[in-house]
Formats: C-alpha cells, structure tokens, sequence
C-alpha cells in the first residue's frame, strides 16, 4: 500500500519536475530532489527510475567508541583514579583505559605495581637503564626504581575518560 | 604434540591481579554459601590447608596467620577465563576449553619456546600465572602439567619417551587422568601403584578390569591418541540450576521463588544457545549433615509441548513441587533440571495455544534483553516474598572488576 502511494507521489513529482524544468534553469534541478533523497534513502533504490543515493556507498556505521579506544580487548581493564598526582593530565576521578597488551616505552603514562601498591604514574627509562616513576604533579617526588624492589608494569594507560 | 594449558590456583590469581597486597599472603576462596575451600594459594597450601576443608574448621587459622579469605566470585572467575580461552586461540588454531582454568592446544613446532611464550604473554595480558604441559596426548600432557607444577617450573615437555618413563615411574596412579577412586582400589589391589605399571599393563586386562576407558588410558600412557581434542563442545542435553541455601527454608512459597529464581537463570542459558526442553524435573533436599529429619525428592513432568517460555516453565515447576513437597521440613536445596533440550528450529506449531505460546517467546525475549541491560533482577516473574534465608551467603565477595562499571578497580593516587 505504501509502495502504492509512494510511486503514485513520485509520479506525481515527476510531473512537477516536468513543470518545474520549463519554467526554470536546469541547474536548479538537482537541489531540492537531493534533499529529499537522503530522507528516504531505502525506498528510492527500489525504484529504478529514481536517482542512487550518492551517499550510499558511503555509508560507514555509526562511530563505535568501543572500537576506537579498545584495540585489544581481551587486555583491557577499566581503572577509576583517584588523587591529584597526575594533575592536569589525569584528573582525580578519572575512568582510565589500561591496555596490557601494548608494550610500554619511556614516557608512557603505566600503572605500575610497587610492592603491594598500584600507582598510575609516567614511566621513564633512562639510557643506561634507570628506571623511575614520575607524577605530573611537581609536588610528588620520582620514585626511583631499584633492583632489590619487587616492581611490575601492570598495563599501559591508553586513554582517561573525564566526565564533565 | 598436545599441551595443556591450567592457570595456577585459578580463582586465587584472579583475586590477585586486582588486590597486589594479596600477593604475598595466603588466600583461600571459597565454595557457594561459603561452605568450604575450593581453591588455595601456595601459602595457603603450605599451612596445611586441603581441597574441601569446610570453612569453621580453619577459622581460627584465618587471624593467626592472616589468611585472606573469598567467597567465590563466579561473576568475575568466568569473564577472566574468557579472556585466558581467547588469548590462547592466538597460538593455535586447534583448542579445547577442558574447564574454567584448563585448555588443551595441538602444537606444531618449537614446543618448549611455544610453552615459554604462552606463559609470557598470557600473565602479561591478563595477569594471571599459567603452567603448560607438553606430551603426545592428552593423558600424558596432563601428567606434564602436574610435573611442571611440581618441579616449580612453567613449562614441562615430555616429547621423548625416556624423560616420559622416568616421570611415569614418580606418578602414583590416582593422578592420572580418568583413574578415580574405585579404579585405584583395583589396580591397588594388583600391585600397580605408579603410572609405569600401568603403562605395562596387559591392555585385555585392563579393559576387563577397567572398562574401555581405563583401556583408553593404557594406550594413551604408551603413547598413542585415543581422545582427540574436542574443538566442538556438544550440545546441551540439559540444564540444571540449583543452589544450596544460606539458611533454612521451610515454607512452599519460599520455596517456589527460589525455584522462580533459578529458572529465569536456567530459561535464559536455553534461550541463548536457541533450545527447547521437553521434560522438566524438580528437586528438593534438606540438610543430610544436620541433626533434624531428613527428606529429599524430585519429580519429573514431560511436557506435551516442547518450549522456551519462562513463564510455561514457571507453571510446571509449581506443579512439580506441589507432588514433593511436604510441609514440615528444614529444607537446605532445591534446584530445576531442563531437560530433553532439542534446537528450538525442530519445534512444532502447537495443535492448541499456538498463539500465546507466540506471544510468551515475545515477553521472554524482552525479558532476556532488560535483564542483560538492566540487570537479573530489574524485572520479575509473579510477586517475590522478602524472605531473604534463601539467598546465598557470600559475606567476603570481591568486586566484579571487569564486568561492571560501578565496581572497577580503584587506584588512589
């Protein structure tokens, strides 16, 4: 029934375009159909008299922030951070993506365990191999890493998610 | 070759990827309602703690020596194993999910390298420790694991046959694969007491003795494949969902919303995997460890109609426990069995009801998607009394780091 109605209107439109074309400039032809068009992008195609979609083969799905910020799921923790060692980079409150997979370099934000301890902290490796914590708030001191201390990478910190 | 894939001391490593303190402590996890012991970390291990011990037992150990004790978090247990079973897959196309924490995988090439690495990057990306054991099959790369664990070492491969006696002759015969208790009284009673006997065992005698599994496993012991890996888990044949309670339930009404609960459980698994039941049993049990009367029973009703509908299953799981309930009774367990299950597409069209059977499959699968978005309990079957001595006891739980949003880990910093 609507298919009905739809050829019918389309027709009729036709017969409007026909008007339209002889009292106007061609060039004003494709402006308004066009818009039209992307309302009803599905129905148009069944009719082959209409016009393709320009935009349907350019059509990508909707941006999927699972698919962007998680690249290797099965490694990937969600972290909530609290404290202000990482001012302004992270915020206290902060959801933080960890993704364990990715290996870690000098200047990666990580979260480290010392000890007991998790901290959330920027790696830094030195040349000859020094290995130390540093927050990003200047108020903390580096923690400097020694051989005796019992010191993992938990996961590289991917992304802070910060809601306003 | 085949390996075989266990994490160490599953459900104790996964408390201890998201609480770093726990490291150096010993842990113990424990059963539903926090019965017992069902898992145990080395330190745990080395107080003398065992597999099973119910809980009242080592509480006075738990100050002493700072035991940190779980009740089990199945919630979080489960999504780490998904992530164990999908890691794996990327070295070998060929794996078999044996059970929560263990895994068979065919490997090529380089096994014992193959085994370091997997060791490597499966605690790397998920932070859990795991032991690989390395043989031709499947019953020896069980013993290989045991070995490794024993030897303190990750990796144990046991390609060569000579490296293979010498284990055989150190491994008494209950912890063989597929050798439980009856089996090891027999073989006992013969003389053969380590796997290298019964790797020697006449193999007509053991078939006799033994069944054709105990066969099976001669053949294995020597070498050869008689279990292949089992790539396709098998389908269903019935569901069960039952709990014991963490007090005493007493009354039929009582009763009937636990059974209520666990078959919205029980519905959900069938519809996932796209099932119908025929037949659906229940039963009920009291506490044989108490002093007061005991009673257990169950009973079963086919159903004229196949079906998926929650609300159908509801109906006959009252009736089923209206044959067996008796009134007077301390009750610990009542539990639902779907069974006959069959795919759903080998339904036939009802001769009377077919249209509200339709309409029930709608409801349920509304049902199934707030449940899965909101939670189990954001939308109900019937009106749920406040009796909460059905409920189960879980008084240590951890968080669901993983698996929800509320609970993730938290660093203070």
């Amino acid at each position: 029934m609507f298919g009905l109605c739809y050829i019918l209107f389309h027709s009729l439109n036709k017969i409007f375009w026909v008007k339209h074309i002889m009292f106007n400039s061609v060039s004003s032809f494709f402006i308004p159909n066009r818009a039209r068009r992307l309302s009803r992008p599905l129905i148009l195609t069944r009719v082959p008299a209409g016009f393709p979609s320009p935009a349907e083969d350019y059509i990508e799905g909707r941006i999927d922030l699972n698919r962007e910020l998680i690249r290797n799921p099965l490694a990937t923790f969600y972290v909530r951070v609290s404290g202000d060692s990482m001012e302004p980079v992270i915020h206290s409150g902060a959801l933080i993506v960890v993704d364990r997979m990715i290996e870690t370099r000098d200047g990666d934000i990580v979260i480290a365990r010392v000890g007991s301890e998790l901290c959330v902290k920027r790696l830094r490796i030195s040349d000859n191999g020094a290995v130390w914590l540093s927050s990003e708030n200047t108020i903390y001191k580096p923690i400097v890493i020694t051989e005796e201390m019992d010191f993992e990478v938990w996961g590289k910190v991917s992304h802070a998610i910060h809601t306003f | 070759m085949i390996g075989l894939i266990d994490c160490n001391n599953f459900y104790v490593s996964c408390e201890r990827v998201f609480q770093p303190a726990l490291r150096s402590r010993p842990v113990v996890v424990l059963s539903n309602n926090d019965g017992c012991v069902i898992a145990r970390s080395e330190e745990a291990k080395a107080l003398g703690i065992t597999m099973g011990t119910p809980y009242f037992q080592i509480e006075y150990l738990i100050e002493k020596k700072n035991v940190a004790v779980f009740s089990s978090n199945y919630t979080l247990y489960g999504d780490m194993s998904a992530r164990v079973m999908e890691a794996l897959q990327s070295f070998s196309p060929e794996t078999e999910i044996y059970s929560i924490d263990e895994a068979f995988l065919r490997l090529e090439e380089n096994f014992e390298e193959t085994g370091n690495k997997i060791c490597k990057l499966i605690y790397q990306w998920t932070g859990l420790p795991v032991s690989v054991g390395i043989a031709p099959n499947k019953t020896l790369a069980k013993i290989a694991n045991r070995t490794a664990k024993k030897l303190k070492s990750s990796v144990f491969e046991m390609s060569d046959a000579k490296t293979r006696d010498e284990v055989l002759r150190e491994t008494p015969i209950k912890d063989v694969w597929g050798i439980g208790y009856n089996s090891t009284k027999k073989l006992n009673a013969l003389g053969i007491f380590n796997a290298f006997q019964l790797k020697n065992f006449d193999r007509r005698h053991a078939r006799k003795l033994l069944s054709v599994t105990g066969a099976r496993i001669v053949e294995e012991l020597n070498g050869e494949t008689c279990l292949p890996l089992d790539l396709a888990p098998a389908p269903k044949k019935s569901i069960t969902c039952s709990r014991s309670f963490g007090g005493h339930v007493e009354s039929f009404a009582d009763l009937h919303d636990a059974l209520g609960c666990y078959l919205v459980r029980a519905g959900e698994k069938m519809r996932k995997n796209n099932l119908t039941a025929r037949a659906v049993t229940v039963f009920l049990a009291t506490n044989r460890f108490s002093k007061q009367p005991q009673y257990s029973n169950s009973h079963t009703i086919e159903l004229i109609n196949s079906t998926d509908s929650t609300r159908e299953l509801r109906e006959w799981t009252r009736r089923a426990l209206a044959v067996i309930y008796k009134k007077g009774f301390l009750y610990k367990k009542v539990g639902v069995i779907l069974q006959g299950l069959r795919s759903e597409s080998a339904e036939t069209i009802r001769l009377r009801g077919e249209k509200d059977y339709q309409k029930d499959k709608r409801l349920c699968a509304a049902l199934d998607q707030i449940s899965r978005k909101f939670g189990r309990d954001a939308v109900r079957f019937g009106c749920r009394s406040n009796s909460k001595n059905w409920q189960m006891l879980a008084e240590h739980k951890s968080a669901c780091y993983t698996t929800n949003l509320r609970e993730v880990l938290r660093i203070a910093n």
